[in-house]
């Protein structure tokens, strides 16, 4: 009960947040240019067309009064229509929704594996500090972490290709599909009618932009974690439970490890929004219709609508994933635990 | 370092008070930090890497014979010696791009790095020094523009101003001094516990003097490695941006843009790729190697030099 009565006053603290900022973001859209600038200079719409657009996109109102309208209708789920395909309106509702899917989907399956193995190789690191182990993390980490997102992605694509050809040529291609490794947005995620098809599906069509996406969040999480691991075993605590005589395993994964996930989850909200971000750039090399695809339109098209529900799903998302790290905290420290 | 050394030899106290241990001998903390900086195999090396890359971002196009407007050369001709990197689909010299692309990314990146580090700077030394409805100000700001996605604001913003490079370096600016200003906040909030702000505040300083003269400067080890650190994640944030095409816009470049522009022809002619690649990734492996050095180097507790 109290968990409940947290998670509420804590997305309670958020609303304000969110309202000034859908506000001033609200703003800088409507500076960004007139939305229907292009379709003005177009031959053939009529000065009638142009107005109720006008009107449907409340351009004809102050920009306060503005705010609230859409605002109202957000909070209804009416989040007005588009204009990037021109006179061609589609609702923002379904258009943003469907590319969020693609896009956090991308996000978690790379945040799983990152996470996973980014704790076991910091821990493994820190245990066995200066040792060849520690060295190739520490290298690997700092080469990822230093690499932009879309580089590791345009060489992965470049490396799938050839791993693809290779797969043809050795035959495999019968039972995992040709081309194994999609390097462009799959049609449909299941490759097959068999259980065994679908997972190769999913296993091809995913493989190369989780992976992009992986590699850079591995870097930051490993490190973390090794220095936090290395900070968790110099405590009294664990010095403590060394000399009463427990076994070394024990010691690691009962009292250090536990209490060296802490920053990590700290780090996995704060990370959150770079990996949100890195999906996006990923996507343009593998060709896939997220929130990338979404986004550069609206920016180009000068899409009011679509920019504002597209920046109101991502700063949702960040406000839950605070708030799952927040939870996860508890889990982890009963001492900070909520309620 | 020069003026980081005048700084900090101001203030005796400094970060070595932090570890609680009597320093060795009596050296200025700045003496130390560079005596440790300048062993630190790696940082040094990387420091190296970074000034000759600058250099040669700087230097060699004056030589070069080809100039990067210059389109009149055949498209993608292979690598040789006269086009070192070959040339593109409209016929401009690859390393002419390369090397201005180097040129904007590496002022862009310094830009960003000095705007965001003032702002969250002053902001984190206020909010923790102040305390009450300036901190309950401030950390709400910071919720704030952690909450707008960088990406999407600077995209838009970029496109209000009419994207030249010093825009997306202020914009890009406004959403990276979030980090920065907690970082500050926290040690702050610490340090104004210390006698030493209190025996300022005795002797009558205002908050300017205090936060300015007394905070600041003992805070400067943590704001010289994370200052050091915005610039390599600037780097990559610029080029992400420009990358997806919302960032930089021509006639101005950067390294981000110009493997925009190649990328596709990766898999016939890598040369177009991995030129640009190579010194986007020395740029920001080696500040990031440096941050790592200073970051070793003002740790009072890190005895040990790693290599």
């Amino acid at each position: 009960m109290n968990l409940v009565v947290y998670i509420l006053r804590r997305l309670a603290i958020s609303i304000p947040i969110l309202f000034i900022g859908t506000f001033l973001v609200f703003c800088m859209v409507a500076a960004a240019g007139d939305p229907l600038g292009e379709l003005r200079t177009q031959p053939g719409v009529s000065q009638e067309s142009i107005r109720n657009l006008e009107a449907q996109l409340g351009l004809d109102m102050g920009i306060v009064p503005r705010y609230f309208d859409w605002l109202g209708g957000f909070l209804t789920g009416d989040w007005g229509i588009s204009i990037a395909q021109g006179a061609n309106m589609q609702p923002v509702f379904p258009k943003v929704m469907s590319a969020f899917e693609v896009t956090i989907q991308l996000v978690l399956a790379a945040e799983v594996i990152a996470l996973l193995l980014g704790v076991a190789v910091g821990v493994l690191a820190a245990v066995k500090q200066y040792s060849p182990i520690d060295y190739i993390a520490t290298t690997l980490a700092f080469l990822f972490f230093s690499m932009p997102i879309f580089c590791v992605a345009i060489i992965l694509k470049m490396y799938g290709i050839d791993l693809n050809i290779m797969i043809n040529n050795l035959g495999w291609d019968s039972w995992l599909g040709s081309p194994f490794l999609k390097t462009t947005s799959p049609e449909s995620l299941s490759g097959g009618d068999g259980f065994f098809d679908s997972i190769i599906g999913y296993i091809g069509g995913l493989a190369l932009p989780t992976l992009s996406i992986m590699f850079i969040s591995f870097a930051a999480y490993s490190r973390f974690q090794r220095s936090s691991m290395l900070d968790t075993m110099n405590m009294d605590y664990v010095r403590t439970a060394q000399a009463k005589g427990l076994a070394q395993s024990r010691v690691i994964m009962r009292h250090a490890f536990r209490n060296a996930l802490i920053p990590v989850t700290t780090l996995f909200s704060v990370n959150f929004v770079t990996v949100v971000t890195g999906a996006i750039i990923t996507e343009k090399v593998f060709a896939w219709n997220g929130m990338g695809t979404v986004l550069v339109e609206a920016v180009n098209k000068n899409d009011p609508n679509t920019l504002m529900g597209w920046i109101v799903v991502i700063a949702i998302a960040v406000v839950v994933a605070n708030l799952i790290a927040d939870l996860v905290y508890g889990i982890l420290d009963p001492r900070i635990r909520v309620g | 370092m020069a003026d980081l050394n005048s700084m900090s030899a101001g203030t005796e106290s400094g970060l070595s008070e932090s570890g609680g241990e009597a320093l060795p001998e009596a050296r200025s903390q700045g003496k130390m930090v560079l005596r440790k900086f300048l062993r630190h195999k790696l940082a040094m090396t990387s420091l190296v890497v970074l000034v000759l890359l600058t250099l040669a971002a700087l230097i060699i196009p004056i030589f070069y014979p080809h100039g990067y407007w210059d389109a009149d050369n055949p498209s993608y001709v292979e690598p040789s010696a006269d086009h070192l990197l070959g040339t593109t689909q409209v016929g401009k010299d690859m390393l002419a791009q390369v090397l201005r692309g180097t040129q904007y990314s590496l002022l862009i990146a310094l830009t960003v790095a000095i705007i965001a580090t003032l702002l969250g700077v002053v902001f984190g030394a206020l909010a923790g020094y102040l305390r009450g409805i300036t901190d309950s100000a401030i950390s709400r700001l910071t919720d704030l523009f952690l909450i707008v996605p960088q990406i999407a604001a600077a995209a838009i913003l970029v496109k209000v101003f009419a994207g030249s490079w010093y825009i997306v370096a202020i914009v890009l600016a406004l959403f990276a001094w979030m980090p920065i200003a907690r970082i500050t906040r926290a040690e702050a909030m610490s340090l104004s516990q210390r006698e030493f702000i209190e025996a300022a505040r005795a002797s009558g300083a205002g908050t300017g003097r205090i936060v300015f003269k007394h905070l600041i400067p003992n805070m400067v080890g943590t704001i010289t490695v994370n200052a050091t650190l915005a610039v390599a994640q600037a780097v990559l944030a610029e080029a992400a941006l420009s990358f997806i095409g919302l960032g930089v816009q021509i006639p101005d470049t950067s390294l981000g843009l110009v493997i925009s522009e190649n990328y596709e022809q990766m898999q016939g002619r890598p040369w177009l790729f991995f030129g640009a690649f190579t010194v986007l990734v020395l740029i920001s492996l080696s500040i990031n190697f440096i941050g790592d050095g200073l970051r070793d180097a003002f740790d009072p507790r890190q005895r040990r030099v790693k290599a």
